[in-house]
């Protein structure tokens, strides 16, 4: 196995993708601005030749599915779901098939998405187009958050140049839309609705996009990174993809790394790489920190007491309840007060639920507000067997995963910082909850409406 | 081939008719929104469970056969 | 009434005309009511929601049953040129035109309702509730066509029944615009000042209009029915 190393977002000074070693998706980013087409070509080599002809096509396109299913390819959106299975439901599916890209990234903590796609644009057009190809599909959408605006610029362009130098291997058609920044806007269905029109919320499945997405066609979603990579396989193959990370997690995986670390950033690692190894690479702490959050906001924590030999791989996060999810890892200082963070945190998932559904709503408004009383030390008798209640009630009942993400983010908060709320429940604030917030979220958050209901009246 | 409840969360509006006309699969939260038993409903139960659907004003209620997706 | 005597007398199809018209005008009432307690989510232990619902259905269909059989029978009837048609389409009538297709108006609006209704799970949810807004449409609108078309009117068990109705719809609207009150607020202020202007006008118009007299004449009823020159209301007061 090769070692496991980060590698920071300088550029590399001998350029050149090296088989076998990091940076993959990294490599020859530029300080700033986007990685010409030229550029692109110098580093990575040109497009696999897919063959002329729809017949053709179709061979390259399974050939293309059964490489990323050898390469063991996960998603990287946050669900981890393999790839070449998701490929194959939607070109076994009836109707023509469309490829989204999705570059919404509306988990606060991550960065990786925004960075790929303002500074190596092609990687994710080339994966877009390849993945339409395999699925049979002859247009893809590329979704980038409206509040990315180098993300939009360098997509635009990078879409220009390739049309000044039209290439047969590229003959998807490719166009950009712009999409809400929400934190549930991102989740696919709510994606899909939005380009059809509506609202950027959550439907309710059956049925399931890859038969039937958007205008009804199967539709194949990927995040971005996913794609990034698919442009590499094709061109290096299976074996090489494989050459780095685990059996079961193969490949190498952008993470966004924020909180007292000298270089905070976007990174890319090997699965498996130690977590001491990423700080490193990120230039070692700056203070002691309480805790790792892992995933996002829908992801949970990790005590700092635990953290020793944690891997950055979800089948060892597991052991610790928590997975690599959008590739957030969020050291928490320890002049930070964890169980104010935490309330904030919990307000804030409150008023991104989409209002949709009755159990989300009300279950993590009313999370929410306990641990908001027992940051302040008003909490009420038995705080916590009434959050395990609640928690048990949200889990489950909500159209999509918001409300079960917010409860491992909760759940977990309670478990690694229980001394912390113990004292709080007892005692109230401490003196670092008047800190500044380490946590960073956005902004504008106005809460959506209360359940919904139908008619004037409402 | 088993039947099995299902709820539309996003179509639920806590009416409450379902817990009514199904208490042995259905209660109902603090909030007056429905916590369904998934278990495979035993035969005695179907048509109970159909009338509670078909109950159900929003057509939140779903009884689904195992293995696909068709509703009744 | 007796403005109206023709040679022959009343049939039987005149009076069942004008008896299941005012049964149907209470069950819609009825209906309207049972609606309100139904979106409002009331029950009781003795009255659970699933009941509250089946009656709101139930009462619906039955006013609708009466409602065909008063259109039945007044088309049947043979003293007052009602054909068919005019049921459904307003308007067109010979007979007090305005006033008859009101009902005919009411009717159509009804019979949109109940269709969607029985084929509910056909169509979208918000459309099917879009559509069913229209019952708080229908009802006034048959009120003033039994006002209008209705031969008892001035005595006094039809203006109390429709005037007891109109106290339980005003209510069923208040109710059901403080559900969830205050939000939606230009609304539910437009339909609270729709139910107050729609009380006033018939307040300020039925001792004029179907009270007052020659109402008969005034109201369309072919010269061919009316008795001739010489009316038998009792209040002939100046307009």
């Amino acid at each position: 196995m090769s070692s496991s190393s980060a590698v920071t977002e300088a550029p590399d000074p001998r350029g050149g993708a090296l088989p076998g070693t990091l940076p993959r998706l990294l490599a020859g980013i530029p300080p700033e601005g986007a990685m010409s087409l030229e550029e692109h070509l110098a580093v990575h080599g040109p497009l696999p030749e897919l063959g002329g002809g729809r017949r053709r096509d179709r061979d390259e396109g399974a050939r293309l599915v059964e490489e990323i299913e050898r390469a063991g390819l996960l998603g990287h959106g946050g669900a981890a779901f393999p790839t070449a299975r998701k490929m194959r439901a939607v070109a076994a599916a009836r109707g023509r098939a469309i490829v989204v890209a999705n570059g919404a990234e509306g988990e606060p903590a991550s960065r990786k998405d925004r960075t790929l796609m303002a500074s190596l644009p092609h990687l994710v057009l080339d994966g877009a187009s390849l993945a339409a190809t395999a699925v049979g599909a002859s247009e893809a959408i590329v979704c980038v958050c409206g509040s990315a605006p180098a993300s939009l610029q360098a997509l635009n362009g990078a879409l220009e140049e390739r049309e000044l130098r039209p290439d047969p291997r590229r003959s998807t058609s490719i166009r950009l839309a712009e999409v809400p920044g929400d934190y549930v806007a991102g989740e696919e269905s709510a994606l899909l609705k939005h380009l059809a029109g509506g609202a950027a919320t959550p439907t309710f499945r059956p049925p399931m996009p890859y038969e039937q997405g958007l205008r009804r066609r199967p539709t194949l979603i990927q995040n971005v990174e996913t794609l990034a990579h698919i442009a590499l396989i094709a061109r290096h193959g299976a074996a090489w993809f494989r050459r780095l990370g685990t059996a079961s997690e193969p490949g190498s995986a952008l993470v966004t790394l924020s909180g007292p670390v000298a270089h905070p950033g976007v990174y890319e690692i090997e699965h498996g790489a130690s977590l001491s190894s990423l700080i490193e690479a990120g230039g070692g702490a700056t203070a002691g920190f309480r805790g790792a959050l892992l995933g996002g906001y829908g992801g949970s924590w990790i005590a700092a007491e635990r953290l020793h030999g944690v891997a950055l791989s979800n089948e060892h996060l597991a052991a610790h309840g928590a997975s690599l999810g959008a590739g957030v890892v969020l050291l928490l200082s320890d002049e930070a007060c964890p169980v104010a963070e935490t309330a904030r945190v919990a307000r804030w998932l409150a008023l991104q639920s989409a209002g949709q559904c009755g159990p989300c709503v009300h279950g993590l408004d009313s999370l929410a507000a306990t641990l908001a009383q027992i940051a302040t030390g008003s909490a009420p008798a038995k705080a916590g067997a009434r959050i395990e209640r609640l928690a048990a009630l949200v889990s489950r009942r909500g159209a999509c995963g918001h409300p079960d993400g917010a409860v491992s983010l909760l759940l977990s908060a309670l478990e690694s910082f229980s001394v912390e709320f113990a004292d709080h429940a007892r005692h109230g604030a401490c003196e670092r909850c008047a800190s500044p917030s380490e946590l960073p979220l956005p902004r504008r958050s106005q809460a959506k409406a209360e359940p919904s209901t139908r008619g004037p009246f409402a | 081939m088993s039947e099995r409840l299902r709820v539309n969360p996003i179509a639920c509006e806590a009416h409450g008719m379902c817990a009514e006309l199904l208490p042995e699969r259905i209660t109902l939260d603090e909030w007056g929104y429905p916590l369904i038993d998934g278990r495979p409903l035993e035969p005695r139960l179907v048509q109970n469970a159909l009338r509670a659907a078909q109950a159900c004003p929003t057509f939140a209620l779903l009884v689904e056969r195992d293995g696909d997706n068709r509703r009744r | 009434m007796s403005s109206l005597l023709a040679a022959s007398g009343p049939s039987l199809y005149w009076y069942l005309t004008r008896s299941t018209g005012a049964v149907a005008l209470l069950l819609l009432t009825f209906a309207i009511a049972l609606g309100v307690l139904d979106v409002g989510r009331w029950s009781t232990p003795r009255w659970p929601r699933f009941v509250v619902d089946s009656l709101h259905r139930n009462v619906s269909l039955l006013a609708m049953v009466f409602l065909v059989l008063h259109i039945v029978t007044s088309v049947l009837d043979s003293f007052a040129p009602i054909s068919l048609i005019d049921a459904f389409v307003p308007f067109t009538g010979s007979y007090r035109p305005f006033w008859l297709g009101l009902g005919a108006a009411s009717f159509d609006l009804l019979l949109a309702v109940t269709i969607t209704s029985l084929l509910r799970r056909r169509m979208g949810y918000g459309t099917w509730r879009a559509v069913h807004w229209l019952t708080y449409a229908s009802w006034p609108i048959a009120v003033l066509h039994g006002f209008g078309t209705g031969s008892d009117v001035k005595s006094g068990w039809l203006l109390a029944l429709s005037i007891g109705c109109l106290a339980v719809v005003v209510a069923a609207i208040l109710a059901r615009v403080l559900q969830g009150w205050p939000a939606n607020l230009g609304r539910r202020g437009a339909a609270i000042g729709g139910a107050a202007a729609f009380s006033l006008f018939l307040a300020l118009w039925l001792p004029g209009g179907p009270l007052g007299a020659e109402w008969a004449r005034r109201s369309g009823t072919p010269s061919s029915l009316l008795a001739p020159a010489h009316t038998s209301t009792a209040s002939s007061g100046s307009r």
